[in-house]
């Protein structure tokens, strides 16, 4: 794309753009997402290639590789336009079919189509399929669409048109405005409000501020903002941007952590092209107002999402937090003023400039606005990236999106918020998802992490993974944080070897008030919320494991028995054959049992057994 | 040993310090760990005090300042992957290779490694072997792959 220099010079770019997109009959989207990566959706990119090639289709038919749609578990997805036709789970061989009866004939090949389980219809487009139909995608709609690392695809779809707008139509205090009126608040986990942190910043007097972009997405089992950065990074740069420009900062940093290389490389692909197209660096759109921005990687460590460890880590120490007596605001990277945001955060603002704040807030809750993108993964059959309308009830996200349970176990808790946040137990599904319903219950909104627990998950078994996490990354700085969450490790050990008593729990809550109320950084403040959410709803297992000394969900090896069920053994020997301390004896085409005194309890037959004749007690 | 290659990687950063994170992980692509005189170069171009530089080399688990085995094995911890079944494939990983993560084997042929999240969690439990993800893991297939890769010897890459 040429040099841009004008707000009226981005609106005849944009006309070129579409006038050239429009010589093509048909549009072919591979998702290129790192989940569909894992599933081999390069492959199938080139088959379509080399396809397209030999049917000398290449000038009629665009093929986009684009970012991630969502619906990953399915992957890899390939959706066709302008029919919009939904294929999934896309295979090479699949490739020459498409193109001879989709592209050529316009028929569909039936078994790339999504099948609803309950009336085993085929679904052709994807907003008909119940995993996209209750979403409201405001944030991920462009994913498919654009290929992230083509600058053209974003501004035909209006992109940067909100960066015009605001440096052209409006001041930085009714940019701020706009944003506090619209009731953002921050993605990133807390929930502060976003305009009101600008206007903070802006107000710190300073002539060097920066702003920076949190992509550290350090709580597991969440994948919103690697998909977000990596799919439509210019709408980050451009939400970046519009926040420059009334906080009055000159340079920006995107911090990213270093398991997304996608992440990273697109996002310095939109930098680069910015920056060439006049939408970054010195006098961007002929304005006068410059700005930079870099990308920094992480390391890899969880307490490095934390603000004040962030920073340290982009200024090459160590990444430890430290006191937030002086807030970052004013006080940030280099000390300079320094306002950060998620990448979800930033995402939102072009849209907000563009349709207005009371648009924005019409969509949620009172107190929650707008929509919240969250990861739905665990032990539910519909797995993905979900956006929803704020205050949506969690049993709608989990049964209408998700599809409930993946194999008939029932679903008992969903774990929010991440190592921060806690498990909400199935019968307050009818919560609204909001920030303050949320923590009400024990967890939070965090950043976006949903996962899903059945009746094979282990209360005791996932607190005790919680505190484990955390004691691993906590920075050790503070000593309750350090030797507190050990100390609730080996308790918690305890508890699932046999070793429990009554005082335990006592001394587990006792432990969990002290880590909380005596750590600096929100890592140890909040380190102890999973156990205590575990507690509070799950009390009769940690006793079952206590007094009983067995786990109901069959997960705490140290409390399990196996036995095989005579009645459903075949007697195949699969099971035999894995043990690996030999303690199945019987023969073959007859009935298996286990010697228990030596059984390692490693769950390999069960693993085996075709027929489920293994029982776990 | 050679270094031709470090003077590059942090000139294609100017020398920057905010790309710290970024130069020592080119480093350890490039010679499969920290090597001390790496570390010392990267400590006098960027103007930083050795000491601190170890102190953030050694913060990150995702630095290695002895070198890794001739292939990666990396398992996620994340919460999807462990309510998924994460936990059983690194107990029979461990048991295969007989190391701890962050170990190498001892005729370098393997390195396992455990990461918090991959991003991937919709298709969990997650497994990396030199840079190729596997998802939907379980350990018999875990297992396997390993085997096919130690039956082609202890030669290069698979
Ligand atoms: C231990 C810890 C880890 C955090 N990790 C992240 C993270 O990975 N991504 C993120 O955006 N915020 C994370 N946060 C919150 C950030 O410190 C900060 O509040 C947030 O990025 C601000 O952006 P927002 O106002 O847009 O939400 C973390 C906080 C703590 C205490
Ligand atoms: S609370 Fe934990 S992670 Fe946070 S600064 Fe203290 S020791 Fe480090
Ligand atoms: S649980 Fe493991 S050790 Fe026990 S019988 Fe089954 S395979 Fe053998
Ligand atoms: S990466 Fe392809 S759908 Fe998510
Ligand atoms: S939890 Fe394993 S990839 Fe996210």
């Amino acid at each position: 794309m040429r040099k841009i220099k004008s707000a009226a010079n981005l609106e005849r770019a944009r006309e070129q753009i579409i006038s050239k997109q429009k010589k093509y009959a048909a549009v072919i989207s591979v998702c290129g997402g790192t989940g569909c990566q894992a599933y081999g959706c390069a492959k199938v990119k080139r088959a379509f290639q080399r396809g397209l090639g030999k049917e000398k289709l290449r000038g009629r038919v665009a093929l986009k590789y684009t970012g991630c749609p969502g619906f990953c578990e399915r992957g890899p997805l390939v959706t066709l336009y302008p029919q919009n036709i939904f294929y999934q789970r896309v295979k090479v061989e699949d490739v020459p079919l498409i193109i001879s009866e989709t592209i050529q004939n316009g028929r569909k090949v039936e078994h790339l189509l999504f099948e609803d389980s309950v009336d085993r219809q085929k679904i052709i487009s994807s907003q008909e399929i119940p995993f996209y139909r209750s979403q409201m995608r405001l944030l991920l709609k462009n994913n498919d669409l654009i290929d992230p690392t083509q600058i053209e695809d974003y501004v035909a779809v209006g992109g940067y048109q909100s960066l015009a707008k605001a440096i052209y139509q409006m001041n930085p205090e009714q940019i701020i405005k706009e944003i506090k009126d619209s009731g953002l608040r921050g993605r990133g986990g807390a929930g502060y409000p976003t305009g009101k942190k600008w206007e903070e910043c802006r107000k710190t007097p300073g002539d060097t501020k920066y702003i920076i972009c949190n992509c550290d997405e350090g709580d597991p089992g969440a994948f919103m903002d690697r998909s977000l950065l990596e799919g439509n990074p210019h709408s980050i740069l451009e939400g970046m941007l519009i926040g420059a420009y009334a906080i009055g900062a000159s340079q920006g940093f995107i911090y990213v952590r270093h398991e997304y290389p996608l992440a990273h490389k697109h996002a310095e692909i939109a930098i680069t092209q910015a920056r060439k197209s006049g939408l970054l660096g010195r006098n961007i759109l002929g304005s006068g107002f410059d700005f930079e921005v870099e990308t920094a990687k992480g390391g890899g460590a969880f307490v490095c999402g934390e603000s004040t460890a962030l920073i340290a880590s982009i200024e090459g120490k160590v990444g430890e937090p430290r006191s937030k007596q002086v807030h970052t605001v004013m006080q940030g990277l280099w000390e300079k003023p320094t306002n950060l945001n998620n990448v979800e955060t930033w995402a939102n603002v072009p849209l907000i400039i563009r349709q207005g704040s009371q648009w924005f807030s019409s969509i949620g809750t009172e107190k929650s606005k707008g929509t919240k993108i969250f990861s739905l993964v665990g032990r539910v059959k519909n797995t993905g990236l979900v956006e929803v309308p704020m205050g949506i009830t969690l049993k709608e996200i989990i049964f209408d999106i998700g599809g409930g349970p993946k194999d008939g176990k029932a679903i008992k808790a969903v774990q929010t918020g991440g190592p921060s946040g806690g498990c909400i137990p199935a019968f307050l599904f009818d919560l609204p998802v909001d920030y303050d319903s949320l923590t009400q219950a024990g967890s939070m909104m965090g950043s976006g992490g949903m996962i899903v627990l059945d009746e094979g998950t282990c209360m005791v078994d996932m607190a005790k993974y919680f505190v484990h996490f955390l004691r691993e990354e906590s920075c050790g700085k503070c000593l309750p944080c350090r030797e507190g969450l050990k100390r609730m490790g080996e308790i918690l050990d305890g508890i699932t070897a046999g070793r429990g008593n009554r005082e335990s729990l006592f001394l587990l809550e006792e432990l969990a008030a002290v880590v909380a109320d005596t750590s600096l950084c929100g890592l140890g403040k909040t380190a102890p919320n999973p156990v205590l959410s575990a507690l509070k709803y799950f009390r009769p297992e940690f006793e079952d494991h206590i007094d009983q000394k067995r786990c109901p969900a069959g997960v705490c090896t140290a409390l399990i028995h196996y036995s095989i069920a005579e009645e459903s053994c075949v007697g195949c020997g699969a099971c035999k054959k894995i043990c690996p301390t030999k303690a199945i004896a019987g023969e073959k085409k007859q009935s298996h049992r286990i010697l228990s005194e030596l059984c390692s309890q490693c769950g390999s037959c069960r693993d085996v057994c075709q027929v489920n004749a293994v029982w776990v007690q | 040993m050679e270094l031709g290659a470090v003077n590059g990687i942090i000139d294609k950063y100017q020398a920057k310090i905010t790309s710290l994170i970024s130069i020592l992980h080119d480093i350890q692509d490039q010679y499969n760990y920290l090597p001390e005189t790496a570390l010392k170069k990267v400590a006098s171009r960027l103007q930083m005090d050795l000491n601190d530089l170890y102190g953030v080399a050694t913060f990150y688990k995702s630095f290695s300042l002895v070198p890794k085995g001739r292939h990666s094995i990396t398992l996620c911890r994340g919460t999807a992957c462990h309510v998924q079944g994460g936990p059983k494939i690194l107990r029979e990983m461990k048991k295969e290779l007989a190391i701890e993560p962050g170990q190498t084997t001892k005729d370098k042929n393997f390195s396992l490694e455990v990461v918090n999240c991959l991003g991937v969690c919709a298709i969990g439990p997650v497994m990396v072997v030199d840079g190729k993800f596997y998802g939907e893991m379980n350990w018999v297939k875990a297992k396997r792959i390993v085997e096919k890769i130690m039956k082609k010897g202890n030669g290069g890459r698979a």
